[in-house]
């Protein structure tokens, strides 16, 4: 899977979760800073990233996935 | 110092006979039913297939990203007090936060979310539990997300006393402000449990109808052919304001808040009190509270709720604590029985009788129980002056709650 479509998967989740406008969601953005995702909404988002690319994400990760595009690396890395 | 004047500025609610007050008053003083036969599949199994649901869906006002993170009875709490708010004018101009304060509570709270998450517990373990499940599923949810909301700091409150909520958190907001800890209380209750585990533990209690042939005909308070509630959803918010506050920003005035009565039976956790001592209380306290002659009380919103005996009970009470002359109605007849928001709903409707001068009817009283000795707007509304008018809810756990209205 590419950086892109892995990408345009977390878009998806994004905006079903949080209701991010997947046009904003880009490497550089930071999940709560730039597209204002919540802790709670933040949790939702990685359990549903774990399903739809079938990676484990542990709790203690998941604060060094500040931006988009730090997910998309560990994604990448795991998958 | 005196004791302040309490009024009502504001009303919003969102009812199995509309998305808003007037839809919902329309479809009262018109003798509309909001009562169907539930269409769902759970349904097919359950002992009552019938229920009163909303008649607008809360998907209809909020958006979806928002109503991922509230219960049903949440999302529509905040639906009827921003309509609340927005009609006491609030919306251009709100009061000190600070002197703002939320009383709203709900019978049965977040049990949907309960269940619904137990689902997914069950089929996929913990990790997929949604991290909202809390704050949706907290009995205290709605009346925290309306003080979210409107911004409200002078304490968020969660009453809970089962099918009396409603009304005992509109007394709490007329204590709030008597107390000078608001000069604003945004007052209400909130239902939403159509859900075949609330709909199976009340229909073993036998306490729910089983005309499911006929829904619209379910709810038949007084009517000797009765034979228990019918279930239905709902929110209910008014806007109450120490009078002056009112006065000094020019709002429109729907009605007083004059007196509460609050009283529990120690009698039974499900039973009324045989005799309705507790009720009979309420009434006496709420109209002594009120300082209006029992005389004035022309109207009352009963609680009535379509059950073998507090129906005949309630009219007992009422006999004693106000006399023979006022003229009834249940309301419940065609929203079917709101629970935690049944009193909010009914004060609603006692607040617009009062307004408009006429009764909204009770439809199905077509063979009155022959203990019904008191005069009810049977079938067709009835006008009136009503110069004070009273609403009772009583629930389970031995609660009784009676409010007094009257002109302003």
């Amino acid at each position: 899977m590419t950086r892109d479509e892995i990408t345009a998967g977390l878009a998806e989740i994004l905006e079903e979760v949080a209701g991010v406008n997947p046009d904003d969601v880009a490497e550089g953005k930071s999940f709560t800073d730039d597209l204002d995702v919540d802790s709670l909404s933040m949790v939702e988002v990685v359990v549903a990233a774990e399903e739809k690319f079938g990676v484990k994400i542990p709790d203690n990760e998941v604060q060094n996935l500040k931006t988009v595009g730090d997910a998309v690396s560990y994604i990448e890395a795991q998958s | 110092m005196s004791r302040p004047d309490v009024v009502v500025t504001g009303l919003g609610a969102t009812t199995p006979l509309g998305g808003d007050v007037a839809s919902t008053w329309d479809a009262m003083l018109a003798g509309r039913s909001g009562v169907s036969a539930l269409t769902q599949e759970w349904a097919a199994q359950l002992p009552v297939r019938i229920a009163a649901e909303l008649a607008v869906d809360p998907s209809e006002v909020l958006d979806r990203v928002k109503l991922r993170r509230l219960d049903r009875s949440e999302a529509i709490a905040i639906i009827a007090a921003r309509q609340a708010w927005a009609d006491a004018g609030l919306d251009e101009a709100g009061p000190d936060p600070e002197r703002l304060a939320v009383s709203v509570g709900s019978g049965i709270g977040g049990a949907t979310t309960l269940l619904a998450q137990d689902d997914i517990l069950e089929a996929s373990g913990p990790r997929r539990v949604s991290p909202h499940t809390i704050p949706m599923l907290m009995p205290n949810g709605p009346a925290a997300w309306v003080g979210l909301e409107l911004g409200a700091k002078a304490g968020v409150h969660t009453v809970a006393s089962a099918c009396a909520t409603g009304a005992e958190a509109i007394a709490l907001g007329l204590d709030i402000i008597r107390a000078g800890r608001a000069d604003v209380v945004v007052a209400g209750g909130t239902e939403a449990v159509i859900h075949p585990l609330p709909i199976a533990g009340f229909s073993s209690m036998r306490a729910m109808s089983t005309r499911n042939d006929e829904p619209e005909r379910a709810s038949r308070p007084w009517d000797s052919g009765r034979d228990g509630f019918v279930l239905g959803e709902g929110a209910g918010v008014v806007i109450l304001e120490r009078a002056d506050h009112a006065a000094a920003r020019g709002a429109r005035v729907y009605a007083r808040l004059a007196g509460a009565g609050i009283t529990s039976d120690a009698y039974d956790i499900v039973q009324p009190h045989a005799e309705g001592e507790g009720a009979i209380r309420a009434i006496a306290r709420a109209v002594a509270d009120a300082d209006v002659a029992r005389t004035d009380i022309v109207h009352v919103n009963a609680h009535a709720t379509s059950t073998p005996v507090g129906d005949m009970l309630e009219i007992g009470a009422l006999r004693q604590a106000v006399g023979d002359h006022p003229v009834l109605t249940a309301t419940k007849s065609m929203t079917g029985h709101l629970l935690g928001a049944a009193g909010a709903l009914e004060s609603i409707a006692t607040i617009l009788a009062i307004r408009d001068g006429v009764i909204p009817p009770t439809i199905n009283l077509d063979d009155p129980d022959e203990g019904l000795t008191l005069d009810v707007a049977a079938h067709k509304a009835r006008h009136m002056e009503i110069p004070a008018a009273l609403n009772n809810a009583f629930g389970f756990g031995g609660h009784n709650v009676a409010l007094v209205f009257t002109r302003p």
